[in-house]
């Protein structure tokens, strides 16, 4: 009996739907996909975890539900008596969250909030008339760096939560005037792709299942890949994905199918990326719109022109009047998309 | 070189900017002798074109002198006199091959703009907005060609600029929409506009069969110029209902086709003329279609209305139902210039025509954009303006 994959792959000469062939090219190890965890956020996540929180807010608790007077004398706070055990059984129930439920994000915003409110009444007492005010002063600067780790660790961990899953596949396809093996063989050749790419800098062969890519990140900055060849089946499918953990992990599969009535070649593209909330760089990104879809569709179109064309379209480095400030900043029409060819 | 640079509404200005250079093997450089103002020119003019720049070096109806090639066109040397067409065509992909030149799927390197914006992208066209392509266009002494392998036609000498200017625009896209009327021996075909396209249009439906043509517009000198050079009946829609008017003179029945050469701003009396400026100028609406919707009323039932004007995004109260409902066929589209230069410029070379007949001024480029304010306003019955670089 055929597998699911190899049905599409004998049976029929055209393409399957989008959505079916991210499942079928979906490749095994995509899970696998894991940005570069920088050490602030590695720190954040062990010294701040949800455990070490949770008993936290359940000292805190315990003590303000236990012995509220004590406390009042200590933090220097003219509270009413009665607010500190209501303030001590909101930490209890955080920490019972923090150490018991399987989601912590929640419980660590519920934290934050907290902290906000202690905030407040601390800020209260520091009235002119409060004699305990130097001490008022002290919790409070306690508590201002409470709140700040607590936001940290919340920030981190509902970023952690989404960045479990790899993002994509985002997926373009475009039909190209060729023959699916001229395509093919376009693609294949390693020389071609910082033509097209608007990512790839330069590309150098390791061995023949192995490539060296020169990324160009979305701040500019230079990353090496070492990029493994997994499927290499002539004018039919390439697919591929990065080797050890980087900021520019991806997984990519390009499909070479005849286009309906003998219209050329539909190439398909699909891409899985780590998570992409993980790095600065692509949030910063995907503000002015250049999304990895976008971006994935213009290296299609470049490959589609050079290939029916010989040459990308550009309007780089034409003559042009004054610009206004705003021109000069953003470069006609964000030219930066536009690929340089000197 | 000097270069008529936009900046802003109304706001125009010759600059010296650099001379363009070869940026692709299949570029060619040509030295502008006659560059001309198109009506869609004063779109981007009024500030009615989006992802326009500052600076941007605009115009796209040219013609010159090669004086450069790249590495990868073959069929163009150093000297030869070349008319090139307004759209940017690869030659090569699905479009171009079914001579669709307008629609080159390889030429917009901003095209995922006009994606946002239509949908899909249709071809780059020189000096018309980035989402377009962002090319600088030839309201200048020189010009960069893209594609010069697929685009600019070689020209006989004994035939004068202003002979074969227009076939870099305007006579195309007058013929095409006249075309696009398909047009059978005996019809009547009624024409909104009579600018250059306009009366290019009404001389072109009688080359393709018509056996009448009705011109409609406001301005003594083009309903002249209709009368006199290209054998139409006129309606000035000031003094006359160009609806009751249309169909006395039909029999209760309608021209048989309908050519909308006026484009997104459309000039109306009355309560329709006043709400759609109002909303254009409140920037509710991107186009005035006020001669589209009369365009189509007035249509016989299963007539064809031909669009050449340009619209360039929402249209407001247009009568849809009166074309579903009267199965009326609606054409339209940027001019496929690539398909036409040919055979048109067999009808000039033959005598058949001459386009030049539409020419009100000819100035130097430096008046550029003096002849804009005065082509928008048409002042000193101006219909067409020719700039000629280096004469000033």
């Amino acid at each position: 009996m055929a597998t699911e994959s190899q049905h599409w792959q004998s049976a029929s000469r055209t393409a399957p739907p989008l959505p079916a062939m991210a499942r079928l090219e979906r490749p095994r190890h995509v899970s696998r996909i894991r940005a570069q965890r920088g050490t602030v956020s590695a720190t954040i996540e062990t010294v701040l975890s949800p455990r070490n929180l949770g008993w936290l807010s359940v000292a805190l608790g315990a003590t303000a539900v236990l012995a509220p007077r004590p406390l009042a004398t200590l933090t220097g706070l003219r509270a009413p008596p009665a607010l500190l055990p209501f303030v001590g059984l909101r930490e209890l129930a955080s920490g019972w969250g923090l150490l018991t439920q399987e989601q912590s994000s929640p419980w660590l915003w519920s934290r934050v909030v907290g902290d906000v409110m202690d905030l407040a009444v601390i800020a209260s007492a520091l009235t002119p008339s409060n004699r305990q005010r130097t001490r008022a002063l002290g919790t409070a600067g306690v508590v201002a760096a409470i709140a700040a780790a607590d936001l940290a660790a919340a920030i981190a961990h509902s970023n952690r939560g989404r960045r479990a899953v790899a993002s994509g596949p985002f997926s373009e396809g475009l039909i190209v005037n060729k023959t699916p093996q001229e395509c093919y063989e376009f693609w294949r050749d390693v020389n071609n792709l910082p033509r097209f790419s608007a990512a790839v800098e330069s590309v150098a062969q390791i061995d023949d299942r192995h490539v060296r890519w020169m990324l160009r990140g979305p701040l500019s900055q230079k990353t090496a890949v070492t990029i493994k060849t997994t499927t290499d089946e002539p004018a039919r499918r390439i697919a591929w994905h990065s080797v050890g953990r980087s900021d520019l992990s991806h997984a990519g599969v390009v499909r070479f199918d005849p286009a309906p009535g003998n219209r050329g070649t539909l190439v398909s593209a699909l891409l899985w990326y780590p998570p992409l909330s993980g790095t600065a760089g692509w949030r910063i990104a995907s503000l002015v719109g250049a999304d990895p879809r976008s971006f994935l569709r213009e290296d299609l179109r470049r490959f589609k022109q050079l290939l029916e064309t010989g040459e990308v379209a550009t309007t780089r480095g034409q003559p042009s009047g004054r610009r206004s400030w705003f021109g000069r900043w953003i470069p006609e029409g964000r030219k930066w998309r536009q690929k340089d060819l000197t | 070189m000097k270069a008529n640079c936009w900046q802003g509404t109304t706001r125009l200005r010759i600059e010296d900017v650099p001379d363009p250079q070869i940026l692709n093997p299949r570029d060619a450089i040509i030295k502008v002798t006659s560059t001309a103002i198109c009506g869609s020119d004063l779109h981007i003019y009024d500030g009615y074109i989006p992802t326009m720049m500052r600076g941007d070096i605009i115009g796209h109806e040219f013609m010159g002198e090669v004086v450069e090639v790249g590495a990868g066109v073959k069929n163009l040397k150093v000297g030869d006199r070349v008319v090139n067409p307004f759209p940017i065509a690869c030659g090569a992909c699905f479009f171009c091959s079914s001579g669709q030149f307008s629609l080159c799927e390889n030429s917009n390197p901003n095209a995922w703009m006009a994606e946002k914006l239509w949908g899909y992208s249709p071809a780059g066209l020189f000096g018309y907005s980035h989402m377009l392509g962002g090319y600088a266009g030839g309201q200048a002494e020189y010009a960069r060609i893209p594609f010069a392998d697929v685009g600019p036609i070689k020209v006989p000498q004994h035939l004068s600029d202003e002979q074969v200017l227009f076939l870099s625009d305007i006579f195309p896209t007058a013929y095409m929409a006249a075309e696009n009327c398909s047009i059978h021996p005996g019809d009547t075909i009624a024409v909104w506009g009579c600018g250059p396209v306009g009366l290019l249009a009404m001389k072109s439906a009688y080359i393709l069969g018509a056996d009448r043509v009705i011109a409609i517009d406001r301005f003594p000198e083009r309903l002249r110029k209709a009368r006199n050079d290209c054998r139409a009946e006129t309606l000035n829609y000031e003094e006359v209902e160009v609806l009751d008017a249309l169909r006395e003179m039909t029999g209760g029945r309608g021209p048989d086709a309908c050519i909308d050469a006026v484009g997104m701003e459309g000039y109306a009396h009355g309560f329709f003329g006043t709400y759609d400026r109002v909303k254009k100028s409140m920037r509710v609406a991107t186009d005035r279609p006020t001669s589209l919707r009369e365009a189509i009323l007035a249509c016989r039932n299963g007539g064809t209305v031909s669009v050449s004007g340009v619209y360039g995004g929402f249209l407001d109260k247009v009568p849809f139902g009166s074309i579903v409902n009267r199965a009326l066929t609606l054409k339209s589209g940027q001019t496929h210039v690539q398909r036409y230069l040919r055979p048109l410029l067999q009808m000039i070379e033959e005598g058949r025509i001459d386009p030049s007949f539409v020419i009100s001024h000819r100035l130097p480029l430096e008046d550029a954009p003096r002849a804009f304010a005065m082509f928008r306003d048409k002042e000193d019955e101006c219909i067409k303006v020719v700039l000629k670089p280096g004469t000033a």
